[in-house]
């Protein structure tokens, strides 16, 4: 399984809300290699190319492969096992016809830095086993392309090496969506948790176009302590262009005190499994039902109050009674941190 | 109300700038020269920033009761100056205007003096802290001692001849020395008391602000109410009245008495119908049982003479037992789940440590464990004092306005606390000389005649609300104690000065109790007005005090004018799940019965979303002076 899949299969099993769907195993990408000496030929035109490092010679290899591949569908089982997947997706989700994400997740992603990850492609909004399993094949496809080869050589990597593993989501319907920091990213302060979102997905947030709604969450205990209403004027209702949020939904707060609290123990538990103050990608499902509609995307260290240097409150030579002193005369209280920075995204 | 002349700070006005209601004036006449403004203090006074006591004394005080302004601030006054010597803060100093009492920090700003100071803080304090379970356990002692002190006081009633035993035992003088001697006995007693009160006050306050300190330190967002959750004890003495009523209510379920304990019919048709079955006569042992000392209980704090406590009116206690019991008959669990209480403060204890660095972990651990040790203290003193101590001091009190009476010297019991403690002593003198020589009370005309005319003077300070303050305000409120105990903050003072901008519709307060309601507001300036307090609406007070246990049953929320996070009105609400904004200034001035307003118990805001009705508009914003 690719480091994608991994990740996902991973909060899934620690019982992370993550965008339902399920993964295509590199065993299964394997198995289609194996099939009708597609390896052996793949080797060959590979094998061909000899110390040529020109483009047109990789994308001449690539389109050969390409046919070659295109004359060979994924085995039977696999492709029934994809199809039983599909449907038990619909019927899990509620959703008919399910529009999905075909999502490429290659194992040796990890072992060459994360630039290798955008060298394979995701389709978005899928629709039909038929559909995925025709991305399926692309995705095996895309291991050939030309520009693929082009950065294997270059990094001196075997593509035989890679194992391609598909991950299949349902595309996010996102009704709202945002960022979450498990600390204030304005004081720093580690018991509370921070919420900016606002309509449509998350772009509208990390770039900062729409003055977000606010939430502030007491970590211990989960209370909401802070709501405050932001200016949402614009949201993305698919990747592409912003459209205007109609009048009505502009001064209304875009989560329910429910959703914030789902969120904020969600990313207390992230906290938890990664030991430390983490970033957090959500969206809000509007095709998913409630009480499972909140979802997780991505989930990051939190980097700029983490590493600060935090002081303990009272000199820890002085003693009690020097604190206890500092105290009742109104001198101890130092200043909450020197640092303004907050996080931007 | 503010003074604003060009170019200088807005201030509140001074003592000498105040004016008298209506029919109040002549007021200085009746209390202790020191206690009143004087030219000769004039200086002083208005250099100083002064703001009214109402948490203690939420009315005008008749001459008598400023006895415990006296004893109060005495009290504060020795410790933090002489005896525990605070670096930076010594007592608060005293007046009374207009009947109400203020009270003005003082501060020490010379750092020699700052530095010596801190070193005999250190040993002093220091020794309490280290020893302070075993010294705690010694000021029980001495309470108990002084509380049945004041019980063993009497005042012999006056006959033709001096009994018998007199002769008989050879004790050579009168039993009526012991009406002066008892006299002074009673008002020694209380300034004892309140020097005992102040004993562990400040040092409990102390351990408690220092670990706030730590916790806003590391958690700069962390709420108030979240501090004293993870310090607040769950079964100290100052729930036990309270959870007397539960009980109580709980066995009149079992026994099946609801139907008379809830009846409107009064406490002694109530009392009456539960003495006539096996059952109801079980339950009445149970009551009687509580009463000593659970019932030693006052409505306020007992600062004044005309106070309930649920023992002398038990439709107090009774209306609470009344309201748990109905609860219970809807199926509600009305204990207070003591366990789970525990074990959620541990909670919330674990989590917030684990949150900390191992060096922040080790004094997070060191802080919370001396809190917890003070706390227990600055829950439970009131009852010994406050309740406990004050239920006895104004019994004794009243014996003596009886014995007055009896004397022939006042017409009723009530007009002995026209006189302030000075007066009353010279009173007395001449009540015993005179009997002793066998002559009509000499001053009897003139005390009436004096009494008489105060009498329309204290209603009239009554009538009228306090405004919040005098004199220059600080640029910060710096003293934590003014912060804890009386909600005096920068950001209050500052509001109290804008109140007469215009801004009517919103009231800042301290975050007492977390919570946004709307309601209807009742305003009561006495415990004596609790039963016209409706189910669902806003109690507005002066303060609150955990014997408004009824209060707190059927309110939806509660303004205070007066207190801080620790103040009774916040922990009882807290405690109870009710939104409360308490130390608001003048709520009580403010509001009328009947206006709808929003409060938040999280910004500690009271916005007025309806006008108070036209018919019963306040006349009495004295907040308003010059």
């Amino acid at each position: 399984m690719g480091g994608k899949a991994a990740g996902l299969a991973q909060m899934t099993a620690e019982g992370l809300p993550v965008a339902p769907g399920f993964a295509v195993t590199a065993a299964a990408y394997r198995a289609y290699l194996e099939a009708d000496g597609l390896k052996e030929f793949t080797r060959r035109v590979l094998d061909g190319l000899g110390s040529g490092r020109d483009q047109a010679a990789f994308d001449d290899a690539a389109h050969r492969i390409s046919q070659r591949f295109a004359d060979v569908p994924i085995p039977a089982e696999v492709a029934d096992a994809v199809r039983g997947a599909y449907t038990k997706l619909c019927t899990e989700t509620g959703v008919e016809n399910i529009a999905v994400a075909v999502r490429s997740s290659a194992t040796a992603e990890d072992s060459v830095g994360a630039s290798f990850a955008g060298e394979f492609e995701t389709w978005v909004d899928i629709v039909g086993a038929d559909e995925v399993l025709k991305y399926v094949h692309e995705c095996y496809v895309s291991v050939f392309a030309g520009r693929v080869l082009s950065y294997l050589s270059e990094k001196d990597i075997d593509p035989h090496a890679i194992e391609m593993a598909v991950v299949i989501q349902k595309t996010v319907r996102a009704r709202a969506a945002g960022v979450m920091f498990t600390l204030s990213p304005t004081s720093g302060d580690r018991s509370k948790i921070v919420l900016e979102a606002s309509w449509g997905l998350g772009l509208s947030v990390v770039g900062g176009e729409v003055t977000p709604d606010r939430f502030v969450v007491d970590k211990v205990g989960l209370g909401i302590a802070d709501r405050s209403l932001g200016n949402k004027i614009i949201e993305y209702r698919s990747g592409d262009a912003p459209v205007d949020v109609p009048a009505e939904r502009r001064n209304i707060l875009c989560l329910q005190d429910d959703e914030v609290v789902a969120l904020a123990t969600l990313g207390k538990k992230l906290e938890r499994i990664h030991q430390a103050p983490q970033d957090i990608e959500f969206a809000v499902d509007e095709e998913l039902p409630e009480g499972s509609n909140v979802i997780l995307l991505q989930c990051r260290p939190e980097t700029v109050w983490s590493n600060a240097d935090r002081k303990p409150a009272f000199d820890a030579a002085a003693g009690m009674m020097s604190w206890i002193t500092g105290s009742i005369s109104g001198t101890a209280t130092p200043p909450a941190h020197a640092h303004g920075a907050s996080h931007q995204h | 109300m503010t003074e604003t002349t060009p170019g200088s700070a807005a201030r509140f006005p001074f003592f000498s700038e105040s004016t008298s209601p209506a029919g109040g004036e002549g007021w200085e006449s009746m209390y202790p020269y020191y206690l009143v403004p004087s030219e000769e203090t004039t200086e002083h006074e208005n250099a100083q920033f002064w703001f009214a006591d109402t948490m203690h004394w939420s009315r005008g005080c008749h001459p008598f009761d400023s006895i415990g302004a006296e004893a109060v601030y005495l009290g504060v006054g020795t410790f933090s100056t002489r005896i525990f010597a605070l670096p930076v803060s010594l007592g608060l100093d005293v007046r009374v205007v207009n009947g109400y009492v203020y009270i003005s920090p003082l501060g020490v700003e010379d750092p020699a003096r700052i530095r010596e100071r801190v070193a005999i803080f250190q040993e002093r304090a220091g020794y309490y802290y280290a020893n302070w379970d075993e010294l705690y356990g010694k000021w029980k002692t001495k309470m108990e001692g002084a509380i049945d002190s004041l019980r063993t006081i009497e005042f012999p009633r006056l006959t033709e001849y001096d009994p018998a035993e007199v002769v008989s035992e050879a004790r050579g003088r009168s039993s009526a020395m012991a009406v002066i001697e008892n006299y002074h006995r009673l008002i020694d007693e209380f300034f004892s008391i309140w020097q005992y009160h102040f004993e562990f006050l400040n040092l409990g306050y102390g351990g408690y602000i220092t670990f706030f300190q730590f916790c806003k330190q590391a958690f700069p967002l962390i709420s108030e109410q979240s501090i004293s959750r993870m310090v607040a004890g769950v079964d100290v003495l100052a729930f036990r009245p309270d959870d007397e009523l539960r009980k109580l209510a709980a066995l009149s379920h079992e026994l099946g008495l609801n139907s008379i304990i809830t009846g409107d019919t009064g406490p002694d048709a109530i009392l009456a119908a539960l003495a006539e079955s096996t059952n109801g006569r079980t339950w009445l042992a149970a009551f009687e049982e509580a009463q000593d000392p659970w019932f030693n209980y006052f409505a306020e704090y007992g600062f004044t003479h005309d106070q309930e406590t649920w023992a002398s009116d038990l439709s107090i206690p009774l209306q609470g037992i009344s309201r748990y019991a109905l609860k219970i008959a809807n199926g509600e669990d009305i204990s207070r789940p003591i366990e789970r209480l525990r074990e959620e403060r541990d909670e919330i204890v674990d989590e917030y440590r684990a949150l900390l660095t191992g060096d922040e972990a080790r004094q997070f651990d060191e802080l919370l464990g001396l809190a917890r040790k003070v706390f227990p203290y600055i829950e439970e003193h009131n009852i010994y004092v406050e309740h406990w101590s004050h239920k006895v001091f104004w019994e004794k009190a009243w014996d003596l306005a009886r014995f007055l009476v009896d004397a022939g010297f006042l017409d009723t019991a009530e007009d002995m606390f026209y006189l302030n403690r000075f007066e009353l002593d010279t009173a007395l003198f001449d009540v015993v000389d005179s009997w002793a020589i066998g002559v009509p009370a000499r001053g009897k005309k003139r005390w009436q005649a004096e009494i008489a005319r105060r009498r329309p003077i204290v209603a009239a300070l009554q009538a009228a609300s306090a405004p919040p303050a005098y004199g220059i305000p600080p640029q910060q409120v710096t003293d934590p104690f003014a912060v804890m105990n009386y909600g005096v903050t920068t950001e209050r003072v500052q509001d109290w000065l804008g109140a007469s901008d215009g801004a009517t519709d919103k009231l800042n307060g301290i975050p007492g109790s977390l919570g946004i309601v709307e309601g209807t507001v009742r305003v009561l300036r006495s415990e004596k007005d609790l039963p016209l307090l409706q189910t669902g609406e806003i109690l507005v007070a002066p303060i609150t005090a955990p014997s408004w246990a009824a209060a707190f049953a059927v309110a939806t929320g509660v303004i205070t004018d007066i207190g801080g996070m620790m103040c009774h009105a916040a922990i009882v609400c807290r405690e109870y799940g009710i939104p409360a904004v308490v130390g608001t200034g003048f709520a009580t001035a403010r509001l009328t019965t009947g206006q709808r307003v929003r409060i938040d118990g999280k910004a500690g805001t009271v916005v007025v979303l309806e006008p108070a009705p036209e018919t019963v508009h306040a006349t009495d914003t004295a907040a308003v002076v010059s």
